[in-house]
């Protein structure tokens, strides 16, 4: 009998048209647009007279530059204000539902997405945006695409795909105390390195895989990109089924069973073989924390500051040197040593209620160091009245931190939200590129309740230690 | 979109691994709605100083560089975001090809779509390119994509891989949007099964 990986089973579902010495064409079950890559791919489709294929599998928000303070004031940056504006009218005009800022579903695409149950086992996922690859985790094929391919999506419902790799990364065993998915996904890009999954689609298995929760499973498959591998995916398994159940857009009643009866049949099958395949074992993980400018200079939080003269090779001593300027790091300086002046938690990788859970029980009772300015972004309207309802918000205000509107915010720092020149953050997000939070800004990459421990201590700490 | 059939053009090294598009499009240039307008900000961050004049540093500003089209960089070119803002800004600032050891994949697909033609070639190469173009002001290559060749003053070619269709929209400057809808009927044939 043949086998195949869930991979290969999704691939084979969607494809419109596959010869021998043709791109295939791959069909797109959901199309997911935000404000920022998409105006210029509207205007294409105005340009050269065509229609949105399936507005009805086409769903947009505004999440990458609105502002996190106070709605119901009038936008203040005019620049952004008419690019949301201009994603309004397209939706208008193209007949795509819109959850524009001031719907209580509006959100990063990435956290509303599953959130209202358009994230489904077995759909080919596209979205303007890298961290599209967040969809994997209930087993879905989810990648990010430029704004040609944005238009070609809109104008066709398909793309024109060459298949990937399939990359099995296995992590079997139990995650020590403290550790977090977040944790999982930077060892392993320290482990691959940034380029280390590229070209390929990632499957994420293995017993401490399947122990996370489907909001840790996307903490995961969300920084897939950081590895350059092109998505990453998770195998739905009861966990999923029971995430998606009763959610709005989810099937309902005896739909849902057969449903999930189609489900059942997406895992790997047994004897199916990947391109390659890492094992990590998830007792050798400890909490981690970047210290460079791409997401593959990290090290445990135990860990000090590398030495460019140990590097491998010549390009990694430059790129090494290179990071410690701009870092404003030492060689040899212990990562707990290290200070910071912000904290931001929030961004498409450790934004929703979970995430915010964890860092709440480590600010609860506590405050915020003096010197450290800490906000707190939730990812959607939906994760800020959870939150709200369990009386998070109050457990951050008390603790001295912002609490914010819902939208990318400090994670790229398109809206007002952003790092002066040589201010040093605690982050939650998913890049330390150079300038990513604001020109000069320094980004260490952490998980949530690292940052929380960061934020009321003021350096670095070991949340494995913190009492 | 442009045709690319041959090139001939100055170059540039940035002697750098893993420029992401963050360095490319700096973030604060993304609100834009067109499709223009973005060369000016290429590799803002490192081309301009903080008053806003010119990085004498950068080498994209050293005279001896001005009107480059032909980019070399290090390994893994493009990482980061799916911004197509990034080769709009390398095309628009006057680039036709990237040449690096190693592209990251959805830039890599941005430029094709964008005539820029992103050159995966071997570490080794590359450093000698790059270490040609610091050495010999005015440094120039030609490249056949016919031939999927680089070719340096010298005669010696390197040759590229390229997909067939990448190639063949690239020759031909040719909409790819048009060439699925040929198959509108297989589409629907799709969204009918
Ligand atoms: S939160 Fe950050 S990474 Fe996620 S979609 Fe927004 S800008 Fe992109």
């Amino acid at each position: 009998m043949k086998t195949q990986t869930m991979y290969e089973k999704i691939w084979e579902a969607h494809l419109v048209r596959a010869s021998a010495d043709e791109v295939p064409i791959l069909y797109i079950d959901t199309h997911l647009v935000h404000e920022v890559t998409s105006p210029q791919a509207f205007e294409g489709l105005r340009l050269n007279n065509r229609k949105v294929r399936r507005p009805d599998q086409t769903f947009a928000t505004m999440d990458h530059n609105v502002p996190t303070t106070d709605r119901s004031l009038p936008i203040a940056d005019l620049i952004a204000a008419k690019q949301m504006e201009t994603l309004a009218q397209n939706c208008a005009e193209f007949d795509i539902p819109l959850y524009d800022i001031d719907s209580p579903e509006q959100g990063i695409v990435h956290v509303i997405g599953p959130e209202l149950g358009i994230t489904q086992p077995g759909t080919t996922i596209v979205c303007g945006d890298s961290h599209t690859s967040t969809h994997g985790a209930l087993g879905a094929l989810a990648f990010g695409i430029g704004t040609s391919e944005i238009e070609h999506v809109l104008a066709t419902q398909c793309l024109l795909q060459q298949k990937s790799e399939n990359f099995e990364i296995r992590i079997d065993g139990i995650l020590p105390y403290g550790v977090t998915a977040k944790d999982i996904i930077l060892a392993i890009i320290g482990h691959i390195g940034i380029d280390g999954g590229n070209g390929a689609v990632v499957e994420y298995t293995g017993s401490a895989i399947r122990a996370l929760s489907i909001e840790e499973r996307m903490t995961v498959c969300n920084m897939s990109i950081e590895a350059g591998a092109r998505a990453g995916m998770i195998a739905p398994d009861d966990t999923t089924y029971e995430y998606i159940a009763g959610k709005r857009f989810a099937p309902k009643g005896e739909d849902f069973d057969a449903a999930v009866e189609r489900w059942k049949q997406l895992p790997t099958d047994e004897g199916a073989s990947y391109d390659r395949t890492l094992q990590l074992n998830a007792a050798d993980i400890a909490p981690q924390v970047t210290w460079g400018t791409n997401p593959g200079m990290v090290t445990d939080v135990t860990g000090r500051i590398p030495d460019p003269a140990d590097m491998a090779t010549a390009d990694e001593k430059t790129a090494t040197e290179h990071a410690l300027a701009y870092m404003d790091l030492k060689p040899g300086t212990a990562i707990t040593d290290i200070a910071v002046d912000r904290v931001f938690i929030g961004s498409c990788t450790n934004s929703r209620i979970s995430d915010l859970r964890a860092a709440a029980e480590v600010a609860k009772g506590r405050k915020v160091a003096e010197n450290v300015n800490a906000m707190v972004v939730p990812g959607s309207q939906a994760v800020k009245r959870q939150a709200e309802a369990e009386g998070l918000d109050e457990i951050f205000r008390a603790a001295g931190f912002e609490w914010r509107e819902a939208g990318c915010s400090m994670c790229l720092g398109m809206n007002p939200d952003t790092l002066s020149p040589g201010q040093r953050c605690a982050s939650t997000s998913n890049r330390n590129f150079e300038g990513r939070q604001g020109k000069g800004g320094r980004t260490h990459l952490v998980s949530p309740q690292m940052a929380a421990a960061t934020a009321v201590t003021g350096h670095f700490v070991d949340i494995r230690n913190f009492q | 979109m442009e045709a690319f059939k041959e090139h001939v053009g100055f170059v540039v090294p940035l002697d750098r691994i893993n420029v992401d598009t963050d360095q490319i499009i700096p973030k604060q240039f993304l609100k834009r709605i067109e499709r223009t307008g973005f060369g000016e900000f290429l590799f803002n961050d490192w081309r301009y100083l903080e008053n806003g004049d010119p990085n004498p540093e950068f080498v994209l500003n050293l005279p001896r560089y001005a009107g480059a089209s032909i980019l070399i960089a290090g390994a893994n070119f493009g990482c980061g975001s799916s911004r197509e803002h990034a080769p709009w800004a390398l095309q628009q600032y006057g680039f036709k090809a990237i040449l690096a050891p190693s592209f990251a994949d959805i830039f890599r697909n941005n430029c094709y779509k964008n005539g820029i033609l992103p050159i995966a070639l071997s570490a080794d190469v590359i450093t000698a390119l790059s270490q040609a173009a610091q050495n010999t002001k005015g440094y120039q290559l030609m490249i056949d994509l016919e031939e999927q060749s680089v070719i340096c003053p010298d005669g010696t070619a390197h040759t590229f891989d390229i997909g067939d269709f990448e190639k063949y929209c690239l020759l031909n400057g040719l909409d790819e949007i048009g060439w699925t809808l040929q198959y509108e009927a297989d589409i629907a044939a799709f969204e009918n099964r």
